[in-house]
């Protein structure tokens, strides 16, 4: 019988990404004790990739900038069918969650007068982003990780959750292992926060790291809880194509926010080729308004690159198909032309963007002043996650909350860059409020026992099926590459009804796969375990992309090209049924209050 | 055009291990972890290794490869010679966990000993302070830190003399140059620096901040300014004078 080390807290934060450490920081602030489980060391989960900024109304660039535009802007990115009650806190609250950060030590770049800078991003109608060069996320992270470890928590690192325990229809906590040894744990907690992420590793092509297994959204789905929009993966327009191995690396936004501009193989600047409707009145008619506009020229309107994301991705991906690409399957991203414009622009181009310069010269040997880089989608965010109410991050399980990525919500079906940072510290935040409070006004949890061992055993079978039985990794890449090619950024109905059928035979395939050795830090074993996981949500994402019957946002069915108002209307709830089943259903949204359809019409 | 190359994999635990060889083929653009990757994925699906970003943002996949501190990830096959085998193994200064994972631990508790960032008074009515980009940029450098402990692993300090208890190393004495130097901080870690941390021991030998892969010039700009913050407070004759006086 595998034997647990027992830990008992008030409320367990799953995750410490920003989301997660937000969460930790704001329940102990509320005088509850706090654990936090994360799957990697503190300090690496994938918040520390983002780069363009934080976006949130401070108005210090613009001072026409407020939470009502920003609202609107949200809003529309997401084709309304975000949760209006989250983009409406969302916008309130982003601007004192970012000078909550600075007084715990973050540094921002700054405006001449010492305030705190803000870029342009897309979607977003005026600068609104708060950065520091293109490495905002690690100094996010970092602050929330050091203000974090002095504010009472215990953090075990390196762990990863198996199950979430209930105690009759309430959460209990989780138990899980660690990867060090393989010792299994039981987090007893009368509240649970979700933060772990998104799903990118269900994809060949992602700009997430191994650990974006969709471990909170199957957690919370094979508990009983309802996950909405799962359609919604956003492909980020830029990723790095070229070389192989580092196929799908980002490229911030921000090489486009700073007058970057994506041209084909003969030289167009496409984006200039395809508008949409909802757009149109805001984007620059000629490269050089777009110029002006991103040299902070308030009269100007927006050059195309900086579009919504699910809009470049598919340009850029018709571009490609089209044969106008560039040689390794990309288009080109330039942004050392504005040497034309700017004196020095050597120079700017590296303090402005640092770690791209970096990131290009070491990696693929490219001086990004000097040459275009070619980039191409990649699978980058999942819109879609836990369904909650979006004052208190709760979910449909009493004591279960989830903030950040794994929730859903916010972004509806298209989430703007800039908004994931917010997103993070405004729901972190108060699903840490909120997840303290439910634990001071709910008694003690019980464990079921019996679970434990069946969640250990169950863990522990691929070493019984040894190294011979199926590879763990060679299941996870066949998976990888039916959800790529098979329920990407262009979808149709025989391809995903493929889809389902590959993922039933991958299923079966990962009851059998097997692992040598033995607990200590294998990673075969830990991919074995993820597989579950990744199986769950890259069903719900196919289901879901099936069951809406049009392209809204991210999702672009090939069959069903143009928008449907019905489905306008609706979100797709993805829940287990008392069969087992994965159950798709579609729920009308929610009526919008009549203040804020007033200020959607006043910004339109 | 894959060249077939050879990887020397140090296998093993606490109790001891060894280095194995592997073959793997070798693509235009590869970096030293996608070679490992390959021989996890297809000849040692157990051979335990960390990583995360890829891209060289996390700073989770430290090693020595070929006798050098690198980051994985960053470490390109074209900058090395493939006629010979490719040697790679954890890093020294931290206990093994297994293969090319190391406890690391040490690092994050040794970090709570620094005390935490505490701002001045805000500047203006509304809670929010007024900061010149100059000052901005003055400690960017050492908030550019990814937290790879590759500084780490070659102190001498840490990795010869085993003085983890007394020394915090340059990662840490840069975490404690960020703070001091930030513009709205009005802690006083001096103290510290000289008496819990001991930052004298550090002889600056520079070996730190030439395996920095954020190119931090950890030496001269972080540890050289804190070392001069406690002789001017400790050790300069005049103001001792004044304080026999």
């Amino acid at each position: 019988m595998p034997e647990f080390q027992r830990f008992s807290y008030d409320v367990l934060v799953i995750g410490a990404g920003g989301a997660g450490l937000r969460a930790a920081i704001e329940a102990a602030a509320n005088g509850v004790t706090v654990g936090v489980v994360c799957k990697s060391l503190l300090g690496k989960a994938h918040t520390v990739m983002a780069e363009g900024g934080i976006a949130a109304a401070l108005a210090n660039v613009d001072d026409r900038d407020n939470w009502r535009v920003h609202f609107a802007d949200t809003m529309r990115g997401g084709q309304y069918l975000n949760n209006w009650r989250m983009a409406e806190l969302h916008a309130k609250e982003a601007p004192e969650c970012v000078r909550e950060l600075e007084a715990w030590g973050a540094l921002f770049d700054r405006t001449k007068d010492g305030k705190i800078l803000q870029r342009n991003f897309g979607g977003h109608k005026y600068p609104r982003l708060a950065h520091v060069g293109d490495r905002t996320g690690l100094e996010m992270i970092r602050t929330l990780q050091d203000h974090g470890i002095h504010a009472g928590m215990e953090v075990h690192m390196e762990c990863t959750v198996l199950s979430l325990l209930l105690d009759g229809n309430r959460i209990a906590g989780a138990c899980g292992y660690d990867r060090e040894k393989g010792r299994f744990y039981v987090w007893q907690a009368k509240a649970v926060v979700l933060a772990t992420g998104g799903i990118g590793r269900a994809f060949k092509i992602t700009s997430n790291s191994w650990e974006y297994t969709g471990d909170g959204l199957a957690l919370a789905y094979r508990a009983g809880a309802e996950l909405q929009d799962m359609e919604f993966v956003q492909f980020h327009p830029t990723g790095m194509v070229w070389p192989i191995s580092v196929r799908g690396i980002l490229v911030t936004e921000g090489v486009r926010g700073e007058g970057g501009v994506l041209r084909n193989k003969e030289g167009r600047r496409f984006m200039f080729d395809d508008i949409p409707e909802l757009y149109k009145e805001q984007t620059a008619d000629s490269e050089d308004e777009g110029w002006r506009y991103t040299q902070g020229d308030k009269a100007a309107r927006r050059p195309p690159e900086l579009l919504t994301r699910d809009h470049v991705a598919r340009c850029i991906n018709r571009e490609v198909k089209a044969g106008r690409g560039s040689p390794h399957g990309g288009v080109f991203l330039d942004i050392s032309w504005i040497k034309e414009r700017l004196p020095k622009s050597e120079e700017h181009i590296k303090r402005k963007l640092p770690s791209m310069y970096h990131q290009f010269k070491q990696l693929a040997d490219l001086d990004i002043t000097k040459e275009p880089m070619e980039v191409g989608p990649t699978t980058h965010y999942m819109m879609g996650g836990v369904r909650l109410d979006g004052d208190s991050q709760a979910s449909t399980i009493p004591g279960l909350f989830a903030a950040g990525e794994v929730a859903a919500g916010l972004h509806g079906a298209n989430r703007l860059g800039g908004n994931s940072l917010s997103d993070l510290l405004v729901f972190g935040r108060r699903a840490g409020r909120y997840a303290a409070a439910f634990a001071k006004a709910n008694g003690q949890v019980g464990v079921d026992e019996t679970g434990l061992q069946t969640a250990a055993e169950a863990a522990l079978a691929p070493f019984e099926r040894g190294s011979s039985a199926e590879n763990p990794y060679q299941v996870q890449y066949d998976l990888q590459e039916a959800m790529q090619n098979l329920v990407g950024i262009v979808r149709t109905e025989s391809e995903m009804e493929q889809a389902l059928e590959v993922i039933g035979q991958l299923r079966v395939r990962a009851e059998r796969v097997g692992v040598g050795g033995n607990c200590e830090y294998n990673n075969g074993w830990h991919t074995a375990i993820d597989l579950g996981n990744l199986l769950i949500v890259s069903e719900a994402v196919t289901r879901a992309a099936l069951l809406r019957k049009e392209s809204r946002g991210a999702q672009f069915r090939e069959d069903f090209p143009g928008k449907d108002a019905e489905w306008g209307k609706h979100n797709i709830i993805v829940k287990r049924g008392a069969d087992g089943e994965m159950h798709v259903e579609k729920r009308l949204l929610p009526p919008m209050p009549e203040e804020l359809k007033a200020v959607i019409e006043e910004m339109k | 055009m894959a060249t077939p190359a050879t990887f020397r994999i140090w296998r093993g635990n606490s109790a001891g291990g060894g280095f194995q060889d592997y073959s793997a083929a070798v693509e235009e653009g590869m970096v030293v972890l996608d070679a490992v990757h390959h021989i996890q994925a297809q000849q040692a699906p157990d051979l335990a290794v960390r990583w995360n970003c890829k891209a060289g943002k996390c700073g989770s996949c430290s090693a020595e490869i070929n006798g050098m501190p690198k980051l994985m990830c960053m470490t390109r096959l074209s900058d090395i010679d493939l006629n010979e085998p490719v040697t790679i193994e954890p890093m020294h200064t931290f206990p093994v966990i297994r293969d090319l994972v190391t406890d690391v631990s040490w690092n994050f508790k040794a970090k709570k000993t620094i005390k935490q960032f505490k701002p001045r008074p805000p500047d203006a009515p509304d809670g929010t302070w007024r900061v010149q980009q100059a000052d901005v940029e003055r400690v960017q450098e050492f908030r550019k830190c990814i937290e790879c402990f590759l500084c780490q692993d070659v102190c001498h300090v840490l990795r010869e003399h085993h003085k983890q208890d007394e020394f915090i190393g340059p990662r840490l004495l840069v975490h404690a140059a960020a703070l001091e130097m930030h513009p709205l901080d009005a802690e006083d870690r001096v103290s510290d620096l000289r008496r819990l941390h001991n930052i004298g021991y550090c002889n600056i030998t520079t070996c730190c901040r030439q395996v920095c892969p954020e190119s931090i010039t950890i030496t001269e700009n972080a540890i050289i300014p804190l070392k001069e913050r406690v002789v001017d407070r400790y050790f300069d004759p005049l103001k001792r004078l004044f304080r026999i006086l």
